[in-house]
């Protein structure tokens, strides 16, 4: 039986600073030993434990999708202990994965429907994955329309602009990508992610939304989709909490009986709605 | 299973014949207090004692813990890479376990080991090379409330031999292939022995008269306990000073944390109490439990109702009493837990 809370060493393969302000940065790893890369099989929504040895561990969503092949990509905001360490290291470097962990965003169970993605600020990442995975051609007819609605503050804080500028081109879905306040050079969508998606209006029938985002988008979201006639079990979310051993044992994360590490991250609002706010 | 008979005139060798094998500890006077240390001989044993004042849970789950080694050079080949620490070197057998510690154990197996990825191999692997040999209570403390709890005087979940006490001899009840291959030596227990046990075990179950009502805990929505009443009160009081957490058989919540020292790094996971404000705390400062009462509430819902949730009813208490006696602020886990039901 494998030892589950040792890591997988993996190697910093590329690195990319992502906004404007250097608080983001993405870390592309590719893994030492093939078996590892094997062993390793995750969907949208799932997270990792970010090993650096000497500093400790830090739970982070999985920004790649599994159709994008074995390296994994990671976007890290510039925190604590651990992710300021890894702002500071560099291709070559060598650093561990413990994972997958968590569940996924339901999409196997929700073939034939239409996909609502809502993400606010940095929280994006795992909706990145998530894109990635329904628009391969191997998934892309198994679903409806899919809508993308983004937003962040300035157009230097939005993520992944090139991934979400060839979505948009290519048709394959609907994607409103907002920022806060007008900018020079921004022709896009101006305005918060609540006012953006009343604004687009997804219908309910047939369809399930995944939102994740900063609980401020979320309180002011979720009375949007109330108003267009979406049901609780619809409604699909993704929680973070502080995390040590990642598979429902350390007793941080819970929220209520449910472990944000092993019963989630992601709950429907169903889910939510009958637990305690402490997330 | 069988029953066996263990003369106290025979303890020594009973204990020498474990010791072939296995590294033996039980409860012993430990400066001043009752504690857990190694054994060399019988008379090293105490005999008469309530409970050890900290439980046996370190045996499985120390204080603080190796988990991995790493060689802290980058340029090293084989640097920077997280290697597991090796397992228990010599099994163990661990002597005369209060009934309530050992029930703990099981409650914890569940927890530590539940599938392929929740599988804690250093609590397993350490469960599985120490024997447990359980000493029955026939005289429970007042703070004592098993019988309320899934637990008991003479209960028997989590042990291998669970001896009883009968003046001039033990039973020894053999609980399982393990206990069954302990005892393999001792003489058959005659009828009217495992008679006496029996009315042992009824007189202390009579013993303790204190105990909780978990009927509406079991039947209330999460939501509903949660935002009761009562946790004002109980949160007024309590100091959040976490000594209840560590005393506990069954708090298990832990840290992890990276040490280096020159070239030599480790991974040490520690325990951690749910008292503390940086427990729950997100990097960004913002904290999912951020109040006294959003903390003591965490403990007494995770234990009671919870594990229960999660575990197929099992509680996540074994009424050993340890709390009550030791809370600076006599907060009585008993009356939380009538309150939660009330």
């Amino acid at each position: 039986m494998r030892n589950t809370y040792i890591p997988y060493p993996v190697r910093i393969k590329q690195t990319r600073v992502e906004t404007e302000d250097k608080q983001l940065k993405s870390f592309l790893f590719e893994f030492m030993r093939d078996e590892d890369a094997e062993a390793f099989k995750y969907m949208p929504g799932q997270f990792a434990e970010l090993s650096v040895s000497g500093y400790g561990e830090i739970p982070i969503g999985i920004a790649s999708s599994p159709t994008e092949g074995k390296d994994l990509l990671f976007t890290v905001n510039k925190v604590g202990a651990v992710s300021t360490r890894l702002h500071n290291m560099k291709a070559g470097d060598v650093m561990g994965v413990r994972g997958p962990l968590g569940n996924s965003y339901p999409l196997k169970a929700n073939e034939g429907k239409n996909i609502v993605i809502v993400a606010g600020g940095f929280a994006v990442t795992t909706l990145r994955s998530t894109m990635n995975w329904l628009l391969h051609p191997d998934n892309r007819a198994k679903y409806g329309d899919i809508t993308f609605i983004y937003g962040a503050r300035t157009p230097g804080m939005l993520l992944y602009t090139e991934e979400w500028t060839a979505w948009q081109k290519s048709g394959q879905a609907k994607v409103c990508v907002t920022i806060d306040r007008e900018a020079p050079g921004w022709s896009g969508l101006v305005g918060f992610v609540p006012t953006v998606t009343e604004q687009t209006a997804p219908n309910p029938d047939n369809a399930i939304a995944l939102i994740c985002g900063p609980p401020i988008m979320i309180k002011f979201t979720q009375p949007v989709f109330d108003k267009l006639g979406w049901k609780s079990d619809q409604i699909i979310m993704s929680l973070e909490n502080r995390m040590k051993c990642g598979i429902g044992i350390c007793g941080r994360c819970n929220v209520g009986p449910e472990y944000v590490c092993k019963d989630g991250p992601v709950f429907t609002k169903t889910q939510l709605d009958r637990l305690p706010r402490e997330y | 299973m069988s029953s066996k008979i263990l003369s106290k005139d025979k303890l020594d060798a009973f204990l020498q014949g474990l010791k072939g094998a296995r590294d033996v500890f039980a409860p012993a006077m430990v400066e001043g207090k009752v504690g857990w240390a190694a054994v060399e001989q019988a008379s090293d044993m105490l005999t008469e004692f309530s409970n050890t004042e900290m439980s046996p849970k370190d045996f499985f789950f120390p204080q603080t813990e190796c988990m991995m080694r790493f060689k802290n050079a980058s340029g090293d080949p084989e640097g920077m890479i997280m290697m597991a620490e090796p397992a228990l070197a010599r099994p163990r057998a661990l002597m005369n376990i209060r009934p309530c510690d050992a029930k703990a154990f099981q409650v914890l197996d569940l927890i530590f080991v539940q599938d392929e990825m929740t599988n804690d191999l250093y609590w397993r692997d350490k469960r599985e090379r120490t024997a447990c040999i359980g000493l029955a209570c026939n005289d429970p403390c007042p703070t004592c409330f098993c019988t309320s709890v899934n637990c008991g005087p003479h209960h028997e979940a989590g042990l291998d031999l669970l001896l009883v006490d009968l003046g001039d001899k033990y039973l020894v009840k053999v609980l399982n292939d393990k206990g069954a291959e302990l005892a393999k030596d001792l003489p058959a227990a005659a009828a009217g022995d495992e008679a006496k046990a029996a009315e042992l075990k009824i007189a202390a179950e009579a013993k303790i008269t204190g105990g909780v009502s978990m009927d509406q805990v079991k039947s209330r929505e999460v939501m509903e306990l949660y935002e009761a009443g009562h946790w004002d009160r109980v949160q007024e009081s309590c100091l959040n000073c976490g000594t209840c957490t560590f005393c506990c058989p069954t708090c298990h919540c832990f840290d992890i944390q990276d040490e280096v020292q020159g070239e030599s790094g480790r991974r040490v996971r520690n325990w951690d109490t749910c008292m503390s404000w940086l427990f729950t705390m997100h990097g960004t400062g913002h904290n999912p439990r951020g109040t006294k009462k959003d903390r003591v509430r965490q403990r007494f819902m995770h234990k009671f109702k919870y594990i229960p949730v999660k575990r197929g009813g099992e509680i996540g208490c074994v009424g050993c009493g340890r709390c009550v006696q030791l809370c600076p602020v006599n907060i009585d886990v008993r009356r939380v837990v009538n309150d939660m039901n009330a």
